[in-house]
């Protein structure tokens, strides 16, 4: 057999075909990351819980005491609880797939050795951003809990708001591994968290509103997938208004199912030359 | 198709990283059981040929099959039957040493108690049994080498291709993973290996290939090799009086060959103590001599130009 030159442009449509992941072989990957993290994750899991934690006290509390005025008929702490769940939920897989999976790939050489059993590349990846999920889900979770506790929830539907973690967390891992499959060097994250994950992080309506936004900035601000995070898990947590969070849910799904793909396929090819 | 008369068969084998070829061309067939060596000096295209054949890089041209089958194929299927050991460093730091083993045999499927069991019996055979528990940091060279080995054993492989597993250890720890090499031999393993110690190739390997610039330039048995591309005796002359043409002009027409490689000069010949003798009296030999039987280094070194550990 000899290879024939592609089309221009099929390589880059290739990134969308559906990934041939081995289910079972994936959750062995997860498997592994499951048995680390439960032996250590008193160490991992503090910082990473408390960071949203701590912005409900400062911005919250604090900026909110200032603020006096009620948003969406709550106090100001409660209006951007839900968002922060979001945001936890969205740093949980980005870390994950970002600076950890690029260690076990470049530096500690992991999947160069694990693709030599029958573990494909593709069940590696999908492995990952399956534990990054999970990531997502227990941090997001465990704010939604601290929320309930504190009397910031105020609606039953609530208890529906793992779905929502788990989607911004399947679409943030999915991102943050088509950054990692791509990047020659781990310095080039920086990019990544400076020009997108931080401003999204600002400006996506956790704060505050984004019809507050400049008008240009506004359609940018919407097409942001946090965006649909944070009013998918207000909509569960606050509002209850069920139909809105049906339509982002539909789009954090699409999101979903636009980047897992290329994020399974370009781990492969990064792993398979 | 006939797994058992062949485990490896290449045919036009060719692997391209953009127009450079690494693998130009291979033609082999390597025999089941018995340990099969692939030689070559750094950058012959070794490791990717490995690659090839445990499924992690896909040939640019040519066919490739592994056990009967054709990489191509499936390769989760294909892979579970293989026992790799990759070049370099690649163990699992996160873990322990027992769990490195324990894991490798949960992404081959292997039951959750056959893995422990297995998992034993591996932490004997790689000596290791007393560091179960211990973090790899703690490993020496050799002992990660033969942890690396033994992972690679966990699924019970039917072919274990190793890639340098003893390059930049010393010469204890080497003997101690050839001589676990030997014991998998003994047990009817077919083991694919590639080195660039001609030592190894000799002690361990019933047949060798010779590969340079991405291609196979000789194949047989040691003794083959050594039959068919040097004479049966060296005679290595050290000194600086010493060039190619007076050598040729002393020993005339009694040597089959005569090279010069850094320092010295090699005169290859059926009879060595006459010629010898008459270097000496030419006074060529300014720094000493030296007469020996041949080796695969002799071979290497002829058939490739240069020596291979440089
Ligand atoms: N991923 C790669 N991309 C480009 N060139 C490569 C790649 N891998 C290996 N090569 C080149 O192919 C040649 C053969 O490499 P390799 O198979 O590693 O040789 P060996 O294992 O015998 O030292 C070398 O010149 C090397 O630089
Ligand atoms: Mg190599």
């Amino acid at each position: 057999m000899t290879t024939t030159p592609a089309p221009p442009g099929s390589r880059l449509l290739a990134a969308w075909r559906w990934p041939d992941v081995s289910w079972p072989q994936a959750l062995r990957m997860w498997r592994r990351n499951a048995v680390l993290f439960r032996r250590g994750w008193r160490l991992f899991v503090i910082p990473n819980f408390f960071e949203p934690v701590l912005y409900l006290l400062s911005i919250g509390l604090g900026l909110g005491l200032y603020i006096g005025q009620r948003i969406m008929g709550v106090e100001y702490v409660v209006f951007i609880a839900p968002g922060l769940a979001a945001a936890s939920a969205m740093n949980g897989a980005v870390f994950e797939v970002t600076y950890n999976v690029y260690v076990k790939l470049q530096y500690l050489r992991l999947y160069d050795a694990v693709i030599t059993t029958p573990l494909e590349p593709e069940d590696a990846a999908a492995g990952e951003i399956a534990w990054a999920v999970t990531r997502s889900l227990m941090y997001g979770v465990a704010f939604v809990i601290v929320m309930a506790l504190l009397g910031y929830v105020r609606s039953p539907w609530a208890v529906l708001a793992p779905v929502g973690l788990a989607l911004i967390g399947l679409g943030f891992a999915s991102l943050g591994m088509v950054v990692t499959a791509t990047i020659p060097r781990m310095e080039l994250y920086t990019y990544f968290f400076t020009l997108f994950i931080t401003p999204m992080f600002l400006f996506s309506g956790i704060f505050f509103p984004i019809d507050r936004l400049p008008e240009a900035a506004q359609p940018v601000a919407w097409f942001t997938p946090l965006h649909h995070g944070v009013e998918l898990l207000r909509a569960l947590c606050l509002t209850g208004d069920i139909a809105v969070a049906g339509v982002h849910t539909l789009w954090l799904v699409v999101f979903a199912a636009l980047v897992f793909p290329p994020a399974v396929n370009l781990f492969r090819r990064r792993l398979i030359v | 198709m006939g797994a058992h008369d062949t485990a490896i068969r290449a045919r036009g084998l060719v692997k391209r990283y953009g127009d450079y070829a690494a693998v130009d061309g291979i033609d082999l067939d390597i025999p089941p059981a018995g340990c099969f060596g692939i030689l070559g000096p750094n950058g012959a295209g070794k490791t990717t040929l490995m690659k090839m054949i445990t499924c992690v890089s896909p040939p640019t041209a040519g066919s490739l099959e592994v056990l009967g089958v054709d990489v191509h194929g499936d390769r989760r299927a294909l892979k579970h039957r293989l026992g790799v050991v990759p070049q370099g460093e690649t163990l699992d730091s996160d873990l322990t040493v027992r769990e490195n083993l324990t894991s490798f045999g949960v992404y081959h499927d292997v039951g959750r108690r056959v893995v422990g069991e297995r998992a034993d019996q591996l932490l004997a055979f790689a000596h290791l049994a007393d560091r179960a528990d211990a973090r790899i940091e703690e490993l020496s060279g050799g002992m990660k080498r033969r942890l690396l080995v033994a992972r690679a054993l966990v699924n019970d492989p039917e072919l274990v291709v190793l890639d340098e597993p003893t390059t930049g250890l010393d010469p204890q720890a080497r003997q101690l993973v050839w001589e676990r090499l030997r014991r998998l031999r003994r047990e009817g393993k077919t083991l694919l290996i590639t080195t660039h110690y001609m030592e190894e190739a000799q002690r361990l390997c019933d047949r060798l290939a010779v590969l340079h610039h991405g291609r196979v330039i000789a194949e047989g048995t040691p003794a083959e090799l050594l039959a068919a591309h040097t004479a049966p005796r060296v005679v290595e002359v050290h000194g600086e009086q010493a060039n190619v043409e007076e050598v040729y002009r002393v020993v005339g027409g009694m040597a089959r060959d005569v090279e010069s490689v850094g320092d010295r000069i090699l005169i290859y010949t059926d009879d060595g103590e006459e010629i010898a003798a008459r270097i000496t009296q030419a006074g060529l030999a300014t720094q000493g001599l030296l007469l020996r039987e041949a080796s695969l280094e002799d071979v290497f070194l002829r058939l490739t130009g240069h020596a291979l550990v440089d």
